[in-house]
């Protein structure tokens, strides 16, 4: 079995591992790329906490190879905060207790900034549906979903 | 002396950033899975297909042949002699002699990549001779039901039953037959519950190392870091000490991380490859058929009440499957049954049965749930049959603090009537309904505990304050104790910082489970915190020739103690952190204990639901928890617990359990079939902090995290039953079965 | 397991001849991967369609049909505001398959060829006249996509055979569409049952009608009877419950971990009703 040199972007960075073919896109981030903040829950994209974006589009990294990647944009949790400051919704995660185990937070992260960017002002049952695919366990939804409608009205006034 | 006024705390009860969120909220955050090492190898674990089956031949030769395996164990790897829990321990994180359920491990192999280890699983072969099995907990106790175990069961059981009937409990109070002679009606329905997992995102993982000389570091994403230290080196017939673990953050538990499942093997593994590390991460499937879900019940439930609302006497005979392992949670289901009400006459029957299913790990406030399911279902039939309003008719009924619980031992201060009246006072109540609609209300009940507590504290040179603690952070408690030792020490809570040790640096710790580490690790971190406040007080004493009785601590700083202690400036704890070494040496606080002075803690909860007459499907308007915390340190983290408890409990009333075919493996091993609660399906979740201090805890903590998971069973199947009439006895109500009894309700 | 990338679909089928193994084609591969990880197949070749030109294109044709490459995404299709305005009910379809992420990835085509008697896009394709272009070594054919799936998880493609796009009707201007599902939770289950109306109307009247059933048999189901019961309609109460009971007492499901035969049965009557009403009020322009 022999490896396939990738070339890609991560958050901004052109970066290169080598990929069994088997390999997810998840596999080679955490394991290859030592970026661990993608987590794998459930390996059948059911539960979210995979999330990243390709190329602009939101995406379970466990349903894609890692020999797919080439020459992609990809963006993960890791490039979530830029320069040191944190984006409105981590911010709002924190203040809002969004968060109790942390495990689904960062694909929560990555689903939610994906929602802004397509619709700055959606009502509750759009958050709800866009992030049906995030599971958490712990929170019940409730801050969540306030954080990110809070996240949400941020940009919006600074926009 | 702690404040216990809420006016004079300045940040108990406030809700700043918790110390670890910039971690997780940008992936720094490192859990069981997020961890590598020089040599990693990664593990896999082969799991019996089969139910019941006895293991004729394990042969790895062709696992082995190929490059890149380093190390295969089976239970012959494993020590003998074991006896009791220790054994049971053993025997589950290897099969012996048979594979108990579909998902057993057989054997594990460790690779030089996970792909490979997986690969090489695949190629492991292993000879089965299938035997009869048995998964339900009723067909486990008939007479012709296969035998899980021989002599498993022990002295409590009485003669003539199955020997699969490995645990039986009775107790009760006084005289049932003339309770129920007393009623007005006497109701009694069967009621059951089917198994739910946990669910946790994280599946488990851990990196175990461990050389020829038997002393080993383990890294494992767990609830409590010294039971995984106990657990493996019992089941490995090592010493304690030889084992040191380190807990990493973790993605749930909700105590299904407070045993061991495949940790010992990743032990096992290293061993046998030259002491290289060996990573084990568990797929989902393996989470949901290896690991510990919580119990199904069948549970028989009788009542006697009077037509104005006195309930007379009551009887719970339940009967649960903790899997092939004793350890089904019907004691404290049946403790938990009545424990909200003052009843003349009880009776309480329970039985532990084997079933050929995953050995049963706790799941928050375990049995508490099935408990209230039962008997808040049963009492809700009950004031719909008598017109009674459900919530006079517990305030009717409600226990009472100081006064002798259902279960035995006399309650401390309780604030079940204060749940009970800022729950009618809530607006939900009047919330308008619509056709197809409506509302359940249910109480529920936890003990919480104190448990092995062991917290350090020490001093640093600038006066900031590192406090040492031994339960892991699963929902907040990092801040949690920030905010009590700074309160304590009246330092800013920017000045504390808290870390979770491994099991070198401190005395022997319970889990963070039970609801206890608020509790608890909150007790012992003030302790510590008052024992380090004394020495600091010595410290300046001496500096100004006084008594250390003449010094008093206040904000920050020691003081002389009123104007005949002398004149002398504060000193404040910069400036004794400073000086330390030249007064005395270190600083540091500590303390261990069993923590006496435990909170009950009651909930009542009301939803609203709409049924869709045609489907069945099941839609939650409208949710309200309210439950008393003692005293909420963090009231968002605590909020937190009982919207995550409430969510937990809608999905187990309405979609969750575990479904296996006559071959008695499991359907629905994935989260696709095992259908937790999506965002879209849920509203909000109101909540209501009820805060009657519990004296025990120096600021009135009452353990939160457990007790809300057992009102929105009955809740919901209360909302249910108003919204169409029909009453469900069986959980889950799917709408396959709620279709099925609206269609049969509507045939007359 | 070797990674191909071909660049064209002559290439593709060269690769799917010559290979002696398990082949898999890999457009978004959200069920693919899940069955490789899983252990239910470890293909020799996958055989990766999305560098091959024209698969990412959605094209609306000068008769007013539309042709959809192999690898559009759910996302892109939902994003298409015209496709979306002519056939709702195939984008809604295809919409429920899975979470936001998936979406991201998911195909028309995919969805089809994995055979699964649940996929939620296929019974409103069916409804609707599909057609597959198909391409293999002996060259091109068009295959009704109802003649794709021909059991759970097995196509009636030969070997080498890859779908190139497909082609939906040009929307009639009286005309409507609608999937609707049944699953325990909101989102994220498979369908218990799942059924698709395809209609026109003239005047008030349906003038043509197609019902197709998912779930409910090992592929999906056309009720030519049921689509008779609300010819020449208004679609009025009658109508309707007549719709649901020809309906209910054609299926004939099985009972599995999802669902009771009884279950399905009388749901399948209770979504064509509804799934009829809401294409109806689309040819109306009323929804």
């Amino acid at each position: 079995m022999s490896k396939i040199h990738i070339t890609t972007k991560v958050n901004g960075e052109e970066v290169e591992f080598l990929a069994d073919p088997r390999d997810t896109l998840l596999d080679c981030l955490r394991d290859q790329l030592e970026l661990t903040g993608t987590k794998e829950g459930c390996s059948t994209g059911d539960c979210g906490a995979c999330s990243v974006t390709v190329d602009g589009t939101l995406v379970c990294s466990c349903l894609m190879l890692g020999v797919e990647a080439q020459d992609k944009q990809i963006e993960t949790i890791e490039g979530m905060a830029q320069d040191g400051e944190l984006h409105p919704l981590q911010r709002k995660f924190i203040e809002h207790a969004a968060l109790q185990c942390g495990f689904c937070t960062p694909g929560i992260l990555v689903a939610a900034k994906a929602l802004l960017e397509k619709n700055p002002d959606p009502n509750e049952t759009e958050v709800r549906y866009w992030l049906a695919g995030n599971l958490c366990r712990c929170t019940g939804y409730d801050k969540i979903i306030r954080a990110v409608m809070d996240a949400a009205a941020e940009m919006r006034g600074a926009a | 002396m702690a404040k216990d006024t809420a006016n004079e705390l300045r940040i108990v009860g406030t809700r700043p950033d918790r110390p670890d969120g910039l971690d997780k909220v940008t992936g720094r955050a490192r859990y069981g899975a997020d961890i590598s090492a020089a040599g990693l190898l990664h593990g896999a674990v082969v799991r019996s297909p089969h139910a019941h089956a006895r293991i004729v031949k394990i042969d790895a030769s062709k696992a082995l042949a190929l490059s890149g395996v380093k190390a295969v164990v089976t239970r012959d790897d494993f020590p003998t002699g074991l006896t009791g829990e220790a054994w049971d321990l053993q025997e589950n994180t290897m099969a012996g002699e048979r594979a108990l359920y579909d998902g057993h491990a057989v054997a594990a192999v460790a690779a030089t990549s996970a792909q490979l280890a997986r690969d090489a699983a695949k190629l492991i072969e292993v000879e089965y001779e299938i035997l009869p099995h048995v998964t339900d907990v009723d067909a486990a106790m008939a007479p012709d039901a296969p035998i899980i175990r021989e002599g498993a069961a022990d002295h409590s059981v009485p003669d003539g039953l199955h020997p699969n009937v490995v645990r039986y409990i009775e107790f009760g109070h006084g005289d049932l037959e003339d309770g129920f002679a007393k009623a007005d009606i006497v109701r009694e329905h069967q009621y059951k519950t089917e198994a739910a997992h946990q669910g946790y995102i994280e599946p488990h993982a851990c990196m175990g190392q461990m050389g020829a000389d038997g002393k080993g570091e383990m890294w494992v994403c767990t609830q409590g870091h010294w039971y995984i230290r106990k657990m493996c080196t019992q089941v490995l017939g090592l010493d304690a000490s030889q084992l040191r673990v380190t807990p990493s953050e973790i993605g749930g538990g909700f105590g299904g991380k407070t045993t061991i499942f495949m940790e010992p093997l990743s032990l096992a593994l290293s061993r046998k490859a030259g002491g290289r590390p060996v990573k084990i991460v568990m797929s989902r499937s393996e989470v949901l058929r290896a690991t510990g879900p919580t119990a199904s019940a069948s549970m028989d439930v009788k009542i006697g009440m009077t037509k104005d609302g006195k309930i007379t006497a009551g009887s719970a005979t339940f009967r649960m499957q903790g899997g092939a392992f004793a350890g089904a949670p019907v004691d404290m289901a049946l403790y938990c049954a009545f424990a909200a009400y003052k009843v003349p006459a009880l009776q309480h029957v329970g039985y532990d049965v084997l079933a050929n299913r995953p050995k049963a790990a706790a799941y928050r406030a375990p049995g508490s749930p099935m408990a209230a399911f039962a008997v808040e279902s049963l009492l809700d039939e009950m004031c719909n049959e008598l017109g009674l309003d459900p919530l006079d008719v517990r305030v009717k009924n409600a226990a009472q603090s100081h006064e002798t619980s259902s279960f035995g031992p006399k309650f401390g201060v309780i604030g079940l009537n204060e749940t009970l009246a800022a729950t009618q006072a809530h607006p939900n109540l009047s919330a308008p309904l619509g056709p197809n609609q409506g509302r359940g209300i249910a109480s529920g009940f936890w003990f919480n505990h104190g448990g092995d507590t062991s917290v350090s504290m020490a001093l640093g040179e600038d006066g900031t304050v590192t406090v040492s603690i031994g339960t892991p952070d699963i929902g907040g408690s990092r801040a949690s104790m920030a905010m009590m030792a700074a309160e304590t020490l009246e330092i800013p809570y920017d000045n504390v910082r808290v870390n979770i040790v491994e099991t070198g640096a401190l005395g022997v710790n319970e889990p963070t489970h039970g609801s206890r580490a608020t509790f608890a690790t909150g007790k012992a971190t003030v302790e510590a915190a008052q024992g380090m406040i004394v020495e600091m007080c010595k410290r300046a004493a001496a500096k100004w020739g006084i008594e250390p009785d003449a010094v008093e601590w206040r904000d920050g700083a020691a003081h002389p103690a009123g104007p005949n202690a002398g004149e002398y400036p504060p000193m404040t704890i910069g400036e004794i952190g400073a000086a330390m070494s030249n007064t005395g040496g270190p600083i540091a606080g500590h303390h261990e204990s069993v923590p006496a002075g435990v909170g009950e803690s009651f909930g009542t909860h009301v939803v609203d639901v709409e049924v869709d007459p045609e489907t069945g499907r099941t839609t939650i308007l409208r949710y309200l928890v309210v439950q008393d915390a003692g005293r909420a340190i963090h009231p968002a983290y605590v909020e937190g617990q009982y919207q995550g408890g409430a969510v937990q409990g809608i999905g187990w009333a309405l979609n969750e359990e575990y479904v296996y075919d006559d071959m008695g493996r499991l359907q629905n091993p994935v989260f696709l079939d095992y259908r937790v609660p999506v965002a879209s399906d849920l509203p909000m979740i109101d909540t209501v902090i009820v805060e009657v201090p519990n004296p025990g805890h120096p600021y009135g903590v009452r353990g939160v995290g457990e007790t809300g998971i057992a009102p929105p069973l009955p809740a919901v199947a209360n909302a249910v039953a108003a919204a169409t009439g029909v009453r469900m006895r069986h959980l889950p109500i799917t709408p396959s079965k709620l279709l099925a009894a609206i269609k049969a309700s509507k045939n007359g | 397991m070797k990674y191909h990338c071909p660049k064209t679909f002559e290439d593709a089928a060269q690769i799917a001849a010559d290979a002696t193994g398990i082949i898999r084609y890999l457009a978004g591969g959200t069920d693919v991967l899940v069955q490789m990880r899983a252990g239910m197949v470890t293909p020799d070749d996958m055989i990766d369609l999305k560098h091959i030109p024209g698969v990412k294109d959605i094209v609306k044709n000068a008769d007013g049909s539309w042709t959809i490459g192999a690898a559009v995404a759910g996302a892109e299709l939902g994003a298409h505001a015209e496709f979306c305005a002519d056939y709702p009910g195939i984008v809604e379809g295809l919409e429920l398959v899975g979470s936001t992420q998936v979406q991201g990835r998911a195909t028309l085509t995919g969805n089809l060829c994995n055979g699964s008697p649940a996929a939620d896009s296929v019974p409103a394709m069916i409804a609707a006249g599909a057609i597959a272009h198909v391409v293999g070594p002996n060259g091109a054919r068009d295959i009704a996509v109802g003649d794709i799936p021909v059991g759970p998880g097995k196509t009636s493609l030969n070997k080498g055979e890859i779908i190139a796009s497909l082609t939906i009707p040009a929307r009639n201007a009286q005309g409507g569409d609608a999937y609707l599902r049944f699953t325990p939770r909101t989102e994220m289950d498979i369908a218990v049952v799942g059924c698709a109306v395809n209609l026109t109307l003239d005047g008030d009247r349906v003038a043509t009608a197609r019902v197709a059933m998912g779930a409910v048999a090992p592929t999906v189901i056309v009720l030519a009877d049921a689509a008779d019961t609300i010819i020449g309609t208004t679609l009025d109460t009658d109508a309707l419950d007549k719709l649901a009971a020809v309906v209910s007492a054609a299926v004939k499901p099985i009972s599995d971990k999802r669902g009771t035969a009884e279950f399905r049965t009388d749901v399948a009557g209770v979504l064509a009703k509804r799934a009829a009403k809401i294409a109806y009020d689309r040819a109306k322009g009323t929804k």
